[in-house]
């Protein structure tokens, strides 16, 4: 049973990284992708600690370069599309054809999704060369923070991908998917530690940041990479991770279910 | 004259069509509400641990939010979707119906195709301006709102520009799109003044992609940093960019040969 699994996303995955590869100059495009957001918010960050005597909140230029040069990483492991796609999958009518074969279509898209993943490596790696060239980060991560880390961008990954592919789910019941997407990528933006290291935002912000799922799928593994997660709040983190998890599968099965059985399909 | 004519009967065919989903007006509403929260938002934390970003205060920021909505607004509302139109009608053949018309086809080209309700994002844009102004308590004389209103055009001329080039690529390599989101993502940038970023980024919002004098430029104006050397500088790159696009959708449109409607 185990050995068809296995069987099955090595050739899934063999098979979507022969299709992704034909598009080598989408690959740099998306680069600028990847590369150009957190550059902003560096530079803005940057700019921001020079004019207020080298630091803000203890962050110096060079621990915002460490900082967005790990989220720049984090943001590549954790990233999900799969809500661009199922609008398209459901108006084309390709959503008949994978709800014909055997296994969960879930599969299919992990598979996609795990071999993007190692191809855009290739883009990645250079990236965060040049990340280090310009910008100069500085670590001080103790070792067991780093070794956290490997855990903790994994678990974001998983979690990330559930929860978005659930929302891709809403693509059952309108065709105004836009507007659903904007929404979760607003949020995140906040909430996630893209315009801003958490520590750095408001308050009130800080608490609504706690109570969403968005800070453990990128901002913790993070705070691990760069060592300011206290020892003591570790083990909570990783506990607060797999609770999102394990509460976004059980809602994902209940929506995938309702979608399946709402779906008619169109063209073929 | 008869160019004004062909403009308003295009727009009208635009809005005539996008009435019938008027959903999308709250679609559209929505979407800038996000988009107007991110930026006040992003000023409002990052303000929170400063009182100027690179020489800008907060209120002169709101001003190039202002400006940055206004031009991300007449593109989406005009130029972006004409130029979409443009690259797929390339690849499906359509074009040739364009080029039958008996006027200029750069011209209908550029203006063919209008998404009405990014107007949501052009109002934004002026009303925050008009907030921003009130709040520096400035007063512009008639020689600033000229100088911000020709620095608007130099910088509309200058995307349009960029964007023509970008759409008649299109000509030799049928598949471009991706190419858009470069513009897309690096528009993005324009949300600061380019002045923050290190020389060599600045080299590139400038020239390679004109963020600089789409968005910078025009909100030097309006907070009263405008040189008149950046002025001219920005006419001149438009003249210049206006007729270099010219000259090669002329040869773009000369290598195409049809596909067959």
């Amino acid at each position: 049973m185990i050995g068809l699994w296995a069987r099955y996303y090595r050739a899934q995955i063999k098979l979507s990284l022969a299709v992704q590869f034909q598009y080598r100059v989408a690959m740099a495009i998306w680069m600028l992708d990847i590369v150009l957001s957190p550059m902003i918010y560096l530079v803005v960050w940057t700019t921001v600690a020079q004019s207020s005597g080298g630091t803000v909140n203890g962050f110096t230029p060079s621990d915002f370069a460490a900082y967005y040069t790990v989220l720049m990483i984090v943001q590549h492991i954790t990233q999900i599309w799969h809500m661009w796609e199922y609008e398209y999958l459901i108006r084309e009518g390709g959503m008949a054809q994978r709800l014909l074969r055997p296994l969960h279509p879930i599969n299919e898209d992990i598979s996609q999704n795990i071999s993007y993943k190692i191809l855009m490596l290739m883009v990645l790696i250079p990236a965060v060369l040049l990340f280090v060239l310009l910008f100069r980060p500085a670590f001080h991560t103790p070792l067991w923070s780093a070794l956290a880390f490997i855990p903790a961008v994994l678990l974001g990954a998983a979690l990330a991908f559930v929860i978005g592919w659930t929302l891709a789910m809403a693509a059952f019941w309108t065709t105004r998917i836009v507007a659903i997407n904007s929404l979760y990528f607003t949020a995140m933006l906040f909430f996630a530690g893209y315009l801003a290291p958490l520590d750095l935002l408001p308050r009130f912000m800080q608490m609504i940041a706690g109570v969403l799922p968005f800070r453990w799928m990128m901002s913790f593994p993070v705070e691990l990479a760069l060592g300011r997660v206290a020892p003591e709040a570790v083990l909570g983190g990783f506990a607060a991770q797999a609770l999102w998890i394990v509460f976004g599968v059980l809602v994902l099965r209940r929506v995938w279910k309702a979608a399946v059985r709402r779906f008619s399909s169109v063209g073929g | 004259m008869r160019y004004f004519k062909l403009i308003r009967l295009y727009f009208r065919i635009g809005v005539l069509n996008e009435l019938e989903y008027r959903a999308n007006f709250f679609v559209q509403i929505f979407q800038t509400v996000l988009g107007l929260l991110t930026a006040l938002g992003g000023l409002a934390v990052i303000f929170e641990h400063t009182g100027d970003l690179g020489g800008w205060r907060s209120d002169e920021l709101l001003a190039l939010v202002g400006v940055y909505f206004l031009v991300g607004g007449l593109i989406g509302f005009v130029i972006q979707p004409s130029m979409q139109r443009l690259m797929m009608d390339v690849r499906t053949g359509t074009l040739d119906f364009m080029l039958t018309k008996p006027e200029d086809a750069q011209f209908i080209a550029s203006i063919r195709q209008v998404e009405m309700w990014k107007l949501v994002d052009i109002a934004l844009g002026v009303g925050l301006l008009v907030v921003a102004l009130a709040r520096l308590g400035r007063v512009m004389d008639v020689a600033q709102v000229l100088g911000f209103g020709v620095a608007l055009l130099a910088g509309a001329a200058i995307v349009y520009s960029f964007w023509l080039m970008l759409a008649t690529l299109v000509f030799w390599f049928v598949r471009v799109d991706n190419i858009l989101v470069i513009f897309q993502t690096m528009y993005e940038a324009g949300r600061w003044p380019v002045t923050i970023y290190p020389g060599w980024m600045q080299v590139m919002l400038t020239f390679l992609v004109p963020v600089a004098f789409a968005v910078t430029v025009p909100s030097q104006a309006v907070v009263g940093r405008l040189t008149l050397q950046t002025l001219l500088g920005a006419l001149g790159v438009a003249a210049l960019m206006l007729f270099v696009s010219r000259r090669f959708w002329r040869i773009g449109i000369r290598h195409y040969s049809g596909a067959s409607a």
